[in-house]
């Protein structure tokens, strides 16, 4: 789970100029990201951290901040593990 | 001598070779024709879908043909090398099959994507309205909630392929969430009326879209609410923005064959146009346009494949810079044929015309320039050594 979160960081922080963000804070509120940037989160999510994005993952409480991003994957994680 | 095959696998050189050949027997022969009449013949679309071209978007499993990035690129290119067109109506098809595969439920997946895939429904990217262009979010089409389903009530415009669409793609707002629709031409309180007079594409059946409380079933929302244009459009425009810049490469190297044609056997001052200085410098950029913009789309595509997350920016600079090219060569091309290029009967004025049209679409050049601009600052950021452990997210390594 650290893991996921530091890579998650890594990836926000440079869309971020360096505001510094808590893992539980709503990232979109700094006002640092277009229209471009969820698509961009999808392909990282799904690139990067290995877990699909599909349809029913759209909701903004699966991608709000560091920590929403991170139990989104580990749950999907699991599951997939379950098979 | 050619780099348009450079790093191809065998069958990716050989679907080149194969959209090179229908293009210039069924697109070629006939463009100047389609943009004069303002509208494509029935019967294209009935050879796209023969081709399979219609289905280049949409999965293997669902009766398509499921083109790896780069051979959907080039599809594109060839077909943008011949018919601006029909390589628009090949770009918003694809758009709204992309929507479909991406974010569709299995229901409209399994309902949409054969009839798209097969052609029996043209799909329309339904986005722009007059008040929202670039500002996307500026939509005041609206959906409410109404049993068993949502009525939408909007006025969309410049939609592309609107006089043939089966099936549009409306981007509307429920609950002020900006939310997308799957809707059929049929629906009652659907209209459209044909848009005429446009500088370039002309032929791509351009109209407007008027939703007066146009009833639809709850299955035709695409995705959740909010995420239509962050998710749905993002994605499908992403894709249009990839096919656009290669259809530039294919308007750039048309302006390259039709000007060293006509510069080899135009004589002024006694001599070829081919050996006067000045022309040449214009085929230079010419040659060198379409092969650099190629590179850019081929960096797009394989970054695309690899669902990097890069290909967003790779894919903007791909379509900022081919399109800038397609309308420099198609300058030139005019130039080049002199009085023959700005008659009526030379392809070139129409290249000029839809190249105009290429830094307008699908992103205008001034947008993509404040977004590289931006995304530079940020790769920049992400490159310094000290705040950057491990992953480089500069497209250009």
């Amino acid at each position: 789970m650290d893991d996921i979160r530091q890579r998650v960081r890594a990836f926000l922080d440079q869309f971020l100029h360096g505001h510094r963000i808590d893992d539980d804070e709503n990232y979109f509120a700094t006002g640092h990201f277009n229209s471009l940037f969820v698509m961009q989160l999808v392909l990282f999510v799904e690139n990067e951290l290995g877990v699909p994005v599909e349809d029913e993952d759209l909701e903004m409480e699966n991608f709000n901040s560091v920590s929403a991003i991170a139990r989104m994957v580990e749950r999907k994680s699991r599951a997939a593990d379950r098979g | 001598m050619t780099f348009a095959s450079t790093g191809l696998d065998p069958d990716q050189r050989l679907a080149r070779e194969r959209f090179a050949a229908f293009a210039d027997e069924h697109l070629v022969p006939h463009a100047d024709a389609w943009d004069a009449a303002g509208e494509l013949p029935p019967a294209v679309v009935a050879l796209l879908a023969d081709h399979g071209y219609l289905g280049a978007a949409v999965p293997v499993g669902h009766g398509g043909e499921g083109l790896d990035e780069i051979s959907f690129g080039m599809l594109c290119e060839e077909v943008g090398r011949a018919c601006s067109s029909v390589r628009s109506l090949l770009t918003v098809h694809s758009m709204v099959s992309h929507a479909v595969a991406r974010w569709g439920s299995p229901g409209q997946r399994e309902r949409w994507l054969p009839e798209l895939a097969t052609g029996r429904a043209v799909g329309a990217f339904a986005l722009t309205e007059p008040g929202a262009g670039s500002d996307a979010g500026a939509i005041t089409t609206r959906a409410e909630r109404v049993p068993g389903g949502y009525a939408l009530t909007g006025h969309k415009h410049w939609i592309t392929c609107a006089g043939i669409a089966g099936v549009f793609l409306v981007f509307a707002k429920l609950a002020g969430e900006p939310t997308a629709f799957l809707v059929e031409r049929d629906r009652p309180g659907l209209s459209v009326t044909p848009r005429g007079g446009a500088l370039g594409t002309r032929a791509s059946h351009l109209g407007d879209v008027l939703l007066d409380d146009c009833r639809v079933p709850d299955d035709a929302r695409v995705s959740r609410p909010g995420f239509g244009l962050t998710a749905v459009g993002a994605s499908a425009l992403e894709l249009g923005r990839y096919s656009v810049a290669w259809g530039c490469v294919g308007l750039v190297e048309a302006c390259a064959a039709a000007s060293l044609a006509h510069a080899d056997s135009r004589e002024q001052f006694g001599r070829p146009l081919r050996e006067h200085q000045l022309v040449q410098r214009m085929l230079a950029d010419m040659v060198t346009a379409a092969a650099a913009a190629r590179l850019l789309c081929r960096q797009a595509g394989l970054l695309r494949q690899a669902g990097d997350p890069r290909s967003v920016q790779a894919t903007w600079l791909a379509k900022y810079f081919a399109a800038g090219a397609a309308m420099r060569a198609a300058d030139d091309a005019v130039q080049v044929h002199g009085a023959r290029g700005i008659g009526g009967d030379h392809p070139v004025q129409r290249y000029l015309r839809d190249a105009k049209v290429m830094e307008i679409i699908e992103g205008s050049t001034q947008l993509q320039q404040i977004t590289i601009a931006e995304a530079a600052y940020m790769f920049r950021a992400r490159s310094e050594p000290d705040r950057a452990p491990g992953r480089q997210w500069s497209v250009t390594t």
